[in-house]
């Protein structure tokens, strides 16, 4: 799926002011951004929900339209279900809308809902729903599976089960749109990622070619006392923390034993996506 | 399954599982035909009505016109003509009809009141101009027979407009209706289906609450269960395109509520679910020709209680025929999923 100039305002805001994105078939792209980034209407345009302003969306080369819904699964952020029907009747109501659903057995099976079938659609817990979303969005066998913040307010055990669902679609070669708030979700199942800030693409690529382009070495990362001396060269204060990127450990660390720092709570990591997006864009994931 | 037996299944799944919507549905008008029936069974028979025809003599000219248990009700025959009144002899909204110009009374010889008028007047006392006698026959209509049509009507207006018109705006709200568009059925199949699901919801609670009713209050059933059903079918189908129009747009649940009832309770009233709208201003009986309440209670009144056939009724069928496609159009321009 390829995304050409896309563009999308809503009055004077631009929502989306010029992507391209490229999804290689098969593949799990990761969408990330802060709240407002405009992931969702960029993810929305691409799923035909959301008309855009300008820009072209290619799904295996042709503009989406004609039997691109028949194609594609959809997993909203926010979804309502009709009420008082029980999961297996939605399933089968969903399934009546595709010319070629995927078996009943095969999608419970998928998705583990054997244990809550009968269940109704309103008394399901955070990560059943979640499941069950997913087994709504998987029905037509898709070839493009978009994910609009699967994982967002569950438990991190329902958050990993849910990856493991994922994880199963995506063996099936089915190409994935992925948005979340989690890194660590990105990091695990993304084969590509772009961090999107105000409407536009900051930078898009595999997580380790970004990580490797934007970082060398490690990250010390330790609580900073507050103290107003000068800062050892290469350190910045971040969250309270000073953080320090060096590709020279031992140096680094005598710099600041030098500096009279108290090293106790000091953490040494590769950096991460996380690390990535505030040095991107400046902000928290969550903000 | 095919998709839209499936939505309207789950739709009706729905309804019916929602246990306190399906038993308001069907308890609201029980609870008010039978109260009504019980409030109206009362006192009504102690006074009498007398309608008057023709040139009429001062009471001192025909004592009987001194009568003070009886209220006199004049008919200009210039704006009714003679048979509509005795007509209403006949159902026993009178209990008597005086006629000056062809020097007759009328009685029902099926009321008692009657009876006991004819009493009066066989005093030469009393009939001072020797009026004759003149006898019809039929069956008193209580207020319940003429009130059951409306309260049906009534029933069914909130059901369709509310089962249809509100369920599409809260599904719109709630994101139902974005996760359908997401799918490859189509805004007619899904409204379609919706309509589908509720004009049996509607239909077969209407005919569950007259057939329950009926068992304990006999109502009046002069003509045919098969035009009565066929004007009630229609008339939900008319009620639900209208209730489709406010479900196009909206995405509010307050607004659609508020408007609804706002566009409701004149119909109601203008419709001639409780009184009848003979001998109000002129202007409200034209508005009330808009209403498609008015032609399902119309029709239904005259198949009821004055046993109409398919030919009399057929100007009311043709009117809600007529609405059901306006309103069809009209939602189906106007209608968006968000």
């Amino acid at each position: 799926m390829q995304v050409e100039g896309l563009h999308k305002s809503y009055g004077a805001l631009k929502a989306v002011d010029g992507i391209d994105l490229e999804i290689p078939r098969g593949s799990c792209f990761g969408l990330l951004g802060p709240n407002g980034a405009g992931k969702t209407t960029t993810i929305e345009m691409m799923e035909g929900i959301v008309k855009a302003d300008d820009g072209r969306i290619l799904f295996k080369g042709k503009p989406i339209g004609g039997d691109f819904k028949k194609k594609v699964g959809i997993q909203f952020q926010n979804t309502a279900l009709p009420e008082f029907i029980t999961v297996k009747e939605t399933l089968e109501l969903f399934s009546s809308f595709y010319p070629h659903p995927r078996p009943m057995d095969e999608l419970i099976e998928l998705c583990s809902l054997l244990d809550i079938l009968n269940q109704d659609n309103r008394k399901l817990s955070g990560g059943q729903r979640q499941r069950m979303l997913l087994a709504l969005a998987i029905i037509p066998k898709p070839e493009m599976l978009f994910l609009d913040e699967p994982t967002t307010g569950l438990d991190p055990q329902a958050r990993r089960n849910f990856w493991k669902l994922i994880e199963g679609v995506k063996a099936e070669d089915t190409s994935i749109l992925l948005t979340t708030h989690y890194m660590d979700e990105a990091q695990l199942l993304c084969d590509y990622i772009a961090i999107m800030d105000k409407g536009k693409v900051l930078e898009c690529d595999t997580p380790q070619k970004l990580l490797e382009k934007h970082f060398k070495g490690v990250l010390i990362r330790l609580p900073h006392d507050g103290d107003e001396r000068e800062l050892p060269q290469g350190a910045v204060i971040t969250g309270g923390n000073l953080e320090m990127q060096t590709v020279d450990l031992d140096a680094s660390l005598k710099k600041l034993l030098s500096s009279s720092y108290d090293l106790t709570g000091m953490t040494i990591d590769k950096p991460n996506l996380e690390d990535l997006f505030i040095k991107l864009t400046g902000s928290s994931l969550r903000t | 399954m095919n998709q839209f037996l499936a939505m309207v299944k789950a739709r009706t799944m729905e309804f019916v599982r929602d246990r306190g919507t399906f038993f308001w549905n069907l308890l609201f008008p029980l609870i008010l035909v039978f109260g009504f029936s019980f409030v109206f069974s009362g006192n009504q028979d102690k006074i009498f009505k007398v309608g008057l025809l023709g040139d009429v003599p001062q009471s001192s000219q025909y004592s009987f016109l001194e009568l003070e248990q009886a209220e006199f009700i004049p008919y200009d025959l210039e704006q009714i003509d003679r048979e509509t009144v005795v007509q209403k002899l006949r159902m026993h909204q009178l209990d008597m009809l005086l006629d000056f110009d062809k020097n007759s009374y009328y009685i029902n010889d099926q009321s008692a009141n009657g009876k006991i008028l004819r009493m009066l007047l066989q005093n030469p006392q009393y009939n001072q101009m020797a009026l004759q006698e003149k006898e019809v026959s039929g069956k008193a209509i209580r207020y319940v027979d003429w009130l059951v049509p409306g309260v049906i009507g009534m029933n069914m207006l909130f059901s369709c407009m509310f089962g249809v018109g509100f369920v599409i705006v809260r599904y719109r709200k709630n994101g139902v209706l974005k996760r359908l568009k997401a799918t490859p059925v189509s805004a007619f199949s899904f409204v379609s289906a919706q309509m589908a699901s509720r004009f049996f919801i509607v239909l077969l609670t209407s005919m569950v609450v007259f057939a329950g009713t009926n068992i304990f209050l006999k109502f009046m059933m002069l003509g045919s269960y098969w035009n009565l059903i066929l004007i009630t079918a229609l008339a939900i189908l008319c009620m639900i395109s209208l209730g489709l129009i406010f479900a196009s747009r909206f995405k509010s649940e307050e607004l659609a509520s508020g408007v609804l009832n706002l566009l409701n309770f004149p119909m109601i009233i203008f419709s001639g679910v409780f009184f009848s709208l003979e001998g109000t201003p002129p202007l409200m009986q034209k508005i009330a020709r808009f209403f498609p309440l008015t032609h399902f209670i119309e029709g239904a009144r005259a198949i009821m209680l004055e046993g109409a056939g398919f030919v009399q009724i057929l100007p009311n069928l043709i009117t809600l025929a007529a609405m059901t496609l306006l309103f069809l159009v009209t939602a189906s321009l106007l209608f968006q999923w968000d």
